[in-house]
């Protein structure tokens, strides 16, 4: 049954592509999409003038070097703890990373709670919590902050790098990469968004935007919904992840979002400034706020010599185009962010042999 | 990190919880999901619950892991290893 609905796709796939008749170039923007990608071997089933790029969909890759290097840093008090997720320790600052300086101050945690409890053990030192990733992962930073205002620790801290998947995809369409025809909208974010959120980018742009789920069949079906799309020119908002995708999202996360945070103007590794594009940690609570509590200025983002991950970034270049790729800069020794996390899309072309 | 997991609440006092997926269990919480009960499958991010998921989802993502496992295994195997985190 399964089989006959990935053959049905395959079908829908061939006969729009064939009538569109060009080039049609689709933004997978979540990294764990391009790694599906690649396991379940897409790629390669699909029609030559169907392209799927990979986007800024992987927190890791996004985050600007300024703020990597910020974290690093912090890392050299002895006064601090850095509480990350293990992707983070492994990019590349300036001179360094985590990994490399190997600190017993540097701790890697798999929920933002875990970050809290640290605090608690350790009340003589500040804890640094390395707050990265998009919707899906701020609201865990958001009760986080609750736990430790609640609790009274006044030695939490966050640094906060959480970004916005959709200021992002309005910032490539509104110039960086306008030659996107649709997006393959990230399935987690969209749990906690809800699939209505991009109805404004298909309005204002005229693209679709399907959520796709991380199964071949998903996949499949995703992509094929979006070339019926733009070979009948009706760009809509549909999603093939199944239930847990509602159209109006998970309110109670952006409720905890919206009680810490607030957008602001930030830095995207490789993107430069999306207006709106960041969030921050509203004045209310800027006792938990790293970057006041230590008197951070914006650093300047200085990316590495060489890397091109910007462009891979915005689906302007593939991994391989990059004159460093598997030479200079491999999984074991990244250059750039976008091959140190799984998701990252050069990692993922490394590991699948492109 | 952007990995979600599906899994079983399989204890729960408040909103803190124990998750189980194929046999593994860990701490979670469900504090992002006060609508979920005892014995309902969840999908889990960075130790929180972010979306109830129906069982036929959750099977169809924990077959996908079981494959992933037996074909890093033998990736591993050809390889001699495997150095991605
Ligand atoms: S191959 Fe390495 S240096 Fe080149 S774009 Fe990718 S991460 Fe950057």
């Amino acid at each position: 049954m399964r089989l006959n609905k990935i053959q049905q796709a395959r079908e829908q796939i061939e006969k729009s592509c064939a009538k569109i008749g060009r080039l049609v170039q689709v933004m997978e923007v979540c990294g764990t999409h391009t790694v599906a990608l690649f396991r379940h071997g897409i790629r390669s089933l699909l029609p030559k003038n169907l392209k799927l790029l990979s986007g800024p969909g992987c927190p890791v890759c996004v985050t600007d070097q300024g703020y990597i290097d910020t974290v690093i840093d912090l890392a050299g008090r002895p006064d601090c703890i850095i509480a990350t997720y293990g992707d983070m320790i492994r990019v590349p600052g300036k001179n360094t990373s985590l990994e490399r300086l190997s600190l017993p101050n540097v701790r890697i945690v798999l929920s933002s709670d875990d970050a809290v409890t640290l605090a608690k053990n350790h009340p003589d030192k500040t804890v640094v919590f390395v707050a990265v990733g998009f919707e899906t992962t701020t609201p865990a930073t958001a009760v986080a902050i609750e736990q430790a205002d609640k609790f009274g620790l006044n030695n939490f801290t966050v640094l906060c790098g959480h970004k916005l998947v959709l200021p992002a995809m309005r910032a490539l369409l509104s110039g960086r990469n306008d030659k996107i025809d649709a997006f393959l909208c990230p399935g987690h974010v969209s749990i906690i968004l809800g699939s209505r959120a991009y109805e404004p980018i298909v309005k204002e742009f005229k693209r679709p935007c399907v959520v796709g789920g991380f199964e071949a069949e998903q996949i499949l079906s995703g992509l094929a919904k979006i070339c019926e799309q733009i070979e009948q020119n009706k760009p809509a908002v549909d999603s093939v992840y199944g239930l847990a995708v509602r159209p109006e999202g998970n309110k109670t996360s952006q409720q905890w979002m919206e009680k810490y945070f607030e957008p602001c103007d930030g830095p995207w590794r490789g993107l430069g400034c999306i207006p709106q594009g960041s969030l921050r940690i509203k004045d209310t609570y800027a006792k938990f706020d790293a970057q006041k509590r230590f008197s951070i200025a914006q650093m300047p983002a200085e990316e590495p010599c060489g890397c091109l991950c910007g462009q891979v970034l915005c689906g302007l270049i593939e991994p391989s185009q990059c004159g460093l790729f598997g030479k200079k800069c491999t999984p074991d020794h990244p250059v750039g962010p976008c091959m140190v996390s799984t998701e990252g899309a050069c990692a993922a072309w490394y590991k699948y042999g492109k | 990190m952007c990995l979600a997991v599906p899994a079983r609440i399989v204890e729960m006092t408040g909103d803190q919880a124990v998750a189980d997926a194929m046999g593994n269990r860990w701490a979670i919480r469900t504090t992002l999901t006060p609508e979920v009960k005892l014995g309902d499958i969840v999908l889990v991010h960075a130790g929180y619950a972010i979306a109830k998921i129906d069982e036929e989802e959750a099977k169809k993502t924990w077959e996908l892991f079981e494959q992933i496992a037996e074909m890093e295994a033998e990736r591993g195997k050809a390889q001699g290893g495997d150095h991605a985190t």
